[in-house]
């Protein structure tokens, strides 16, 4: 035995087994990374495809039916890029914000004594969350916006729509603020600055005397009602323009158009049935023993919700939440089917197809969904960190 | 003088205890205290609970009593307030088959056939031979499927991938995304536990590179550019470029949830099997990963469900599976009813409903037998 120790084989040294596997995997590696890169230039020069990024500055030459800055035809492709982001962003954030509401709503809901209200619930959360999204989009597009009657069978000629829908979507009148309006908006900053002092106030009083104050309510009076009595006062410093029903067509107003709609209502709709199960898992998992401890100490139950149950749930549900935003967000390029004019449909769609700079589009497209997918989660973990429990 | 003891009033036997009020208990009780125990509840049971027989009624009329069962377009054309199955019974063949040559549909037959007696066989606890059957679902079948589904061999005459479509794409894309993610991901997940930092870090990379963009554009991605990365002459065809860029991605996925399994193992767990004496396979295959995967059994199955929804996407790149089927369907001319649309999606809808729902319901029944009571 003596004898054998000295050839043990220096394949039984962990340490240099590691450095092994890892020199292996790093080659293997660029040699992938080198032979991908050398097919594809040498494809690209087969196939007579320019490298580069310059077709940014070309013209496009198509229209885009929805954008929210000025664009038109003669624009190059970077500002089509521009346009399709802005428009996923504008439909992703919409989304955010509205399917959270209705996620929290329908969670809560689930968690409700009355076995009507948990039994519906329970229905529309099982019935959205296992049929596909691309399903919901096609269907409320396909089968229930575009089949609505036009203009001209909903509209009467030569009249002035305040509000109306029809297969172009939903018509509203524009909206243009007059310069008296700024008093209104620095009414409601001044509001909202002068709320979170109160915030603070009743928060250092009431730990230290014990005595509340109606914060709630004294923040909607400043930043709701103030703004709107300065409203008011300055002589309604807006003016509205209702779209008239041409011979055939609409025009002026605001028409949003149903490809958006379709999108906005699919994306909720389906977000809202996951985040409604994040929002119940959280707050089922905070201990019973939590809710008698408050009522022990003579909490009420909104109180107990506000104080006891919803910080504790809220470090359950956060994580999970993250990912349902970063869902929605990734979930927008679904919206290419339908063509409403997103980054994907746009830069990544009509724009690729008439270039052909298929890996330099769809480079810069990924690019963007990976920057938001981190920045999204960075803010969340930040977030996260600002609402989490402080142990000792 | 009567004894006074005689009037008092001593009872010899119990009344039998009385019933609670009937407000209380039963059917009313029930009803009181879950629907009408305040103002506020009884109006939101009113209120939702109209909206809630309204709206099951609407769609059971819709769906069933009002429907159009047989009778071709023209039928439809006379009842456009109903479904319209007749359209979904003309076009059955197709939604299943896409447009798999006719006379070859037995092989569609027979690997559906052989996939379902599998799946239940393997899934039922007490089949004999259960792990056996399963082990060649894993891995035996996907390839024989493949070969049948494609000919070439054993003289069957070769059906071309772009004739593949319908319900038989759906299970094909899904089928190979999930059987490649599993071990793809179990490995991705390792890796990314690793110590060694250049193994790490490529995990890493790979994993949130994959989970960071949309599947849209991973399939772009495999439409457009993947064929510039194989040397001039080597060519997949679309649905293989399609099924490369999905199993990848849900790999990632898949990567994720293995990882929490991992995480969510007590560190005692590693340095006993190191104890032990065990290589790092060995301990991972005997300790590690049987209870790393069992404890994410939910995560496994949904993210399953989750990839299953998703094949409905390689519609955008052309390949028609099943939603693309209906959805191509509706365009025809024949067909242009007002109720055709809604009768299509509401069929792909209850297919897909039956299978994903199907399947959760089964991993709450796995979760719930395999609960060895280490749950906290």
């Amino acid at each position: 035995m003596a004898g054998r120790a000295a050839t043990t084989s220096i394949f039984n040294n962990s340490e240099f087994r590691a450095i092994l596997y890892q020199l292996i995997m790093a080659s293997l590696l660029i040699y992938l990374g080198w032979s991908i890169v050398e097919n594809t230039i040498a494809n690209m020069e087969a196939r007579d495809i320019r490298a580069g990024f310059g077709f940014l500055d070309e013209t496009a030459g198509f229209s885009i039916m929805m954008s929210l800055v000025p664009y038109e035809p003669g624009d190059t492709y970077g500002r089509v890029f521009l346009v399709g982001l802005l428009n996923t962003l504008l439909v992703a954030g919409i989304g955010v914000v509205l399917a959270t509401m209705v996620g929290f709503l329908v969670g809560i809901m689930r968690l409700s004594q009355n076995w009507v209200v948990s039994r519906l619930a329970t229905i529309y959360v099982e019935i959205f969350r296992n049929v596909p999204l691309l399903l919901q989009i096609l269907f409320w597009y396909t089968a229930v916006l575009k089949p609505l009657p036009g203009p001209r069978q909903v509209f009467e000629r030569n009249t002035e729509i305040y509000f109306g829908i029809s297969n172009r979507g939903i018509t509203v009148p524009e909206f243009i603020f007059l310069e008296n309006f700024s008093f209104t908006t620095w009414t409601a900053l001044l509001g909202i600055l002068f709320t979170i002092g109160i915030h603070r106030w009743a928060k250092q009083r009431q730990a230290t005397t014990g005595e509340q104050f109606p914060v709630f309510f004294a923040g909607l009076g400043l930043i709701i009602g103030l703004p709107i009595l300065v409203f008011l006062l300055s002589g309604v410093p807006v003016e509205f323009t209702p779209a008239k029903m041409g011979r055939f067509n609409l025009a002026g107003g605001i028409t949003i158009i149903p490809e958006f709609l379709a999108v906005l209502l699919s994306l909720v709709l389906y977000t809202a049935s996951f985040i409604a199960e994040i929002v119940r898992a959280g707050i089922q998992a905070v201990n019973y023993g939590q809710t008698e401890a408050s009522r022990a100490l003579g909490l009420r139950n909104g109180t107990t919700l506000k104080l006891v149950i919803i910080p504790q749930a809220m470090r359950i549900i956060i994580p999970p939440l993250t990912s349902q935003y970063l869902n929605l967000t990734k979930n927008t390029s679904l919206a290419a089917a339908i063509a409403y004019p997103d980054l994907v449909a746009t830069f990544a769609g009509t724009a690729l197809n008439q270039n052909g700079q298929a890996l330099e589009t769809l480079a810069i497209t990924m690019t963007v969904y990976l920057s938001l997918s981190l920045l999204t989660s960075a803010f969340m973990n930040w977030f996260n960190s600002r609402v989490k429990l402080v142990e000792r | 003088m009567s004894n006074p003891r005689s009037v008092f009033f001593v009872r010899k036997e119990f009344i039998s205890a009385r019933q609670a009020p009937a407000s209380t208990i039963g059917v009313l009780g029930w009803i009181r205290n879950n629907l009408f125990s305040t103002p506020f509840n009884s109006l939101m049971t009113v209120a939702l609970g109209g909206l809630g027989v309204w709206l099951i009624w609407g769609a059971l009329d819709w769906l069933i009593f009002n429907a159009v069962w047989a009778g071709g377009n023209e039928a439809c054309k006379v009842n456009p307030d109903g479904a319209c199955w007749t359209f979904i019974s003309t076009r059955f063949d197709q939604f299943v088959y896409g447009f798999y040559e006719k006379p070859e549909r037995w092989r569609v037959d027979l690997i559906l056939l052989v996939l379902f007696t599998g799946v239940f066989w393997s899934g039922w606890e007490r089949a004999p031979a259960r792990k056996w059957v399963g082990g060649f679902m894993l891995i035996p079948f996907p390839l024989i499927a493949w070969v049948v589904l494609y000919g070439g061999i054993f003289g069957l005459p070769v059906v071309e991938t772009s004739q593949w479509g319908g319900f038989t794409l759906t299970l094909v894309v899904s089928l190979i995304g999930i059987i490649v993610s599993l071990p793809l991901g179990i490995l991705l997940a390792l890796g990314r536990r690793s110590n060694m930092p250049i193994i790490h870090s490529t995990c890493l990379f790979f994993i949130e590179f994959w989970r960071g963009v949309p599947l849209i554009t991973v399939l772009f991605m495999a439409a457009y550019v993947l064929p510039l990365f194989f040397p001039t002459g080597l060519n997949f065809d679309q649905l293989l470029r399609a099924l490369i860029g999905f199993a990848l991605f849900a790999a990632a996925y898949m990567a994720e949830v293995v990882r929490g399994g991992l995480q969510s193992l007590n560190k005692g767990q590693y340095e006993a099997a190191d104890s032990l004496g065990l290589s790092y396979w060995k301990s991972m295959r005997l300790i590690i990963l049987p209870q790393a995967l069992k404890a994410v059994i939910p995560g496994i199955v949904n993210t399953f469900i989750g990839l299953f929804k998703d094949t409905t996407l390689v519609l955008i790149i052309g390949l028609l599976d099943l939603l693309g089927m209906v959805h191509a369907a509706i365009a025809d001319p024949n067909w242009s009813i007002r109720s055709v649309p809604t009768t299509g999606y509401a069929f792909v809808a209850i297919t897909f409903f039956i299978f994903c729902y199907g399947m959760s319901r089964y991993s709450r029944f796995v979760e719930e037998k395999l609960n060895t009571g280490h749950k906290r």
